[in-house]
């Protein structure tokens, strides 16, 4: 037992005497959030748009109010003519125009049927889908009142996307919980992989194990204190969610945190399986980097949604830890589900972490050969 | 009191052979040189004694355990330096000591004491809260071997020990070495520092994976019609050229 605190005291050393590990650790995770929370946020604030309105009755006006006084849009300009359309977009000031249908309002009240046309620039396509949705839904609620105002009938514009559990489409409702998917894989996989590589380069690794040292221990001793750090961070993620984000825990704090943990030890298993394959440790930086962290940013659904992705890479996503973790996490933090909407999760991470154990144990080679 | 027995020890990589078949014996508080060019072998006929490697046929002995069968007992009884200098850099001179003291099992209560006397042994007291990184090579070398015999194991090993350091350096690590011998440690040194094989009580020359020669340095020096190692070596080795 003394053999095993001497050791992992020893790795802690490591850790808190490098400058840079300790920057990774403790200071990148909480740059990231705040990065993906504010900077890259998904959310729109504030887009120019533009009205070709060849109708000008009270119907339109009330819509073009409507959408300009939302926090969201902000009208730029009235267009005169159609073919102005095309110019404005191309000199990149509005990034929607809406268009109304002539007699706007006659058409309502007499056949009640009015077409809205929204076009948006679809070079980017997340945008723009945004804007749409929000402008949509804008006009949805104009119907509503309108309906409830003077009992007119219902008009034929209908939005179908149906915004649950992230009603303002807030970018931080995605980011926080795949940003805490990567945070973790990093900090666990790439560290462990790095300091046991490092052992190696620097020959000490030879030296421990001809050493009475068991094997399991000095595994043990390696994944402790990341598996330490890795809790203080699950916490600081979600400490600034919570308080800097406006992101809140809905669901169970125990269930996130066994979820998390599980997650940590298949990132740790990742480690060690890097680790004992390579023997560098620029070769274990650039394998949990390409192998993991890549993965983990592209085929999580995090970045892009898996299901737009062709068949193959959706396929090669079911393998990707974060995948689960980060489908999990947004279970049971932003809808508030309780365990059993995540068993499948569970029971996929849960054999991930035993296979993963179980191979790069067998695999850390007590004999150097 | 035989401490490590070879017979018929080899070891191969696919077709490559790189330890044929050796049979040597090493006595309690010998110094024994283990010598042979790069590549001749020894470095992997010491792993397979330390139990870092397995032996593809014949036996091994290390401290009266079969290295095939008890490796971990071998483990508790012996001591290893490797040629990568290998302290922890980030650590105190103490805090290694203490590290490798505790890995051994030595009692928390002597550590302490057993690092003062050692440092002052050494003349290192001043140095005890450096950082390992900060010193001369020839000092961290020095370190090196005192952790390896820190727990005061029968064996220990070491692996091309001085390389990178001036004769001078080496004469002083070798007094550490003859204490060491002194106290009973048997001291098992791979080298091909010629100079070096003179120190030694006896040598065995490795070349191609097979010991061609082994005998005290004066023996040897005879046997050969020589004046210094290195003109046995070159001998040997010629030898292994020709036959190529």
């Amino acid at each position: 037992m003394r053999k095993f605190l001497v050791f992992t005291q020893k790795e802690f050393y490591h850790i808190f005497r490098d400058r840079w590990t300790m920057i990774i650790l403790l200071v990148l995770p909480i740059l990231m959030i705040l990065m993906f929370g504010f900077a890259i946020s998904t959310e729109i604030k504030s887009a120019r748009f533009a009205v070709y309105d060849p109708s000008h009755d009270l119907a339109t006006q009330k819509i073009t109010n409507k959408i300009q006084s939302s926090e969201y849009f902000t009208l730029e300009t009235y267009l005169s003519d159609p073919a102005q359309i095309e110019k404005v977009f191309q000199k990149g000031e509005i990034s929607l125009v809406v268009v109304y249908s002539e007699n706007f309002y006659q058409n309502i009240v007499q056949t009640g049927e009015a077409q809205i046309l929204l076009i948006a620039d679809g070079t980017d396509p997340n945008t723009a889908s945004t804007l749409v949705t929000y402008v949509s839904r804008l006009v949805a609620a104009y119907q509503v009142e309108q309906m409830g105002a003077s009992g007119l009938p219902p008009y034929q514009i209908q939005t179908e996307v149906k915004l649950l559990y992230n009603p303002t489409l807030k970018g931080a409702y995605t980011t926080v919980p795949g940003v805490m998917g990567l945070i973790l894989m990093l900090i666990c996989a790439m560290m462990t992989s790095v300091s046991i590589a490092r052992e190696k380069e620097f020959g000490t690794m030879e030296v421990i194990l001809v050493s009475p040292m068991p094997p399991l221990l000095i595994i043990l001793s390696k994944v402790i204190p990341y598996f330490t750090i890795s809790i203080v961070n699950y916490l600081t993620i979600l400490a600034l969610g919570v308080y800097a984000l406006d992101v809140p825990v809905v669901g169970s704090f125990m269930l996130l945190t066994m979820l998390s943990q599980l997650f940590i030890f298949v990132s740790l298993a990742l480690g060690l399986l890097i680790s004992s394959i390579v023997n560098t440790q620029i070769a274990a930086l650039l394998g949990s980097v390409m192998g993991l962290m890549l993965p983990a940013v592209l085929l999580s659904g995090l970045m892009f949604p898996i299901e737009n992705m062709p068949l193959f890479l959706q396929i090669l996503a079911q393998i990707v830890p974060a995948k689960w973790f980060i489908a999990a996490v947004k279970n049971v933090m932003i809808m508030g589900l309780g365990v059993e909407s995540i068993l499948r999760e569970l029971a996929v991470l849960g054999t991930m972490a035993v296979v993963l154990i179980a191979v790069s144990f067998k695999k850390f080679k007590i004999r150097l050969d | 009191m035989k401490v490590i027995e070879a017979h018929d020890l080899t070891k191969r990589f696919g077709n490559f052979t790189a330890v044929d078949a050796i049979t040597f014996e090493v006595v309690k508080g010998e110094i024994f040189g283990f010598l042979g060019a790069n590549g001749a072998g020894k470095t992997t006929a010491m792993r397979m004694l330390c139990g870092l490697s397995k032996p593809t046929s014949g036996i091994g002995k290390v401290a009266g355990f079969d290295i095939q069968k008890d490796p971990e007992k071998i483990k508790k009884n012996i001591g290893y330096m490797s040629q990568k200098f290998a302290l922890y850099e980030d650590l105190k001179v103490w805090e290694n000591l203490r590290l490798f003291g505790g890995i051994y099992g030595v009692p928390a209560k002597e550590i302490n004491q057993r690092i003062d006397s050692l440092l002052q042994t050494l003349g290192f007291t001043t140095e005890k809260n450096t950082m390992v990184k900060s010193l001369p090579l020839g000092w961290k070398q020095k370190l090196a071997f005192s952790a390896a015999i820190f727990h005061e194991p029968k064996i220990v090993f070491l692996d091309e020990p001085t390389g990178g350091v001036d004769p001078a350096a080496r004469r002083q690590f070798w007094e550490l070495i003859y204490d060491a011998a002194d106290r009973g440690i048997t001291v098992f040194v791979t080298t091909h520092y010629m100079d070096e094989a003179e120190y030694c009580d006896r040598v065995s020359i490795m070349v191609d994976g097979r010991i061609d020669a082994l005998d005290s340095p004066t023996n040897l020096k005879e046997k050969y019609k020589v004046q210094s190692m290195d003109e046995v070596f070159f001998q040997l080795a010629r030898g292994a050229k020709a036959k190529e």
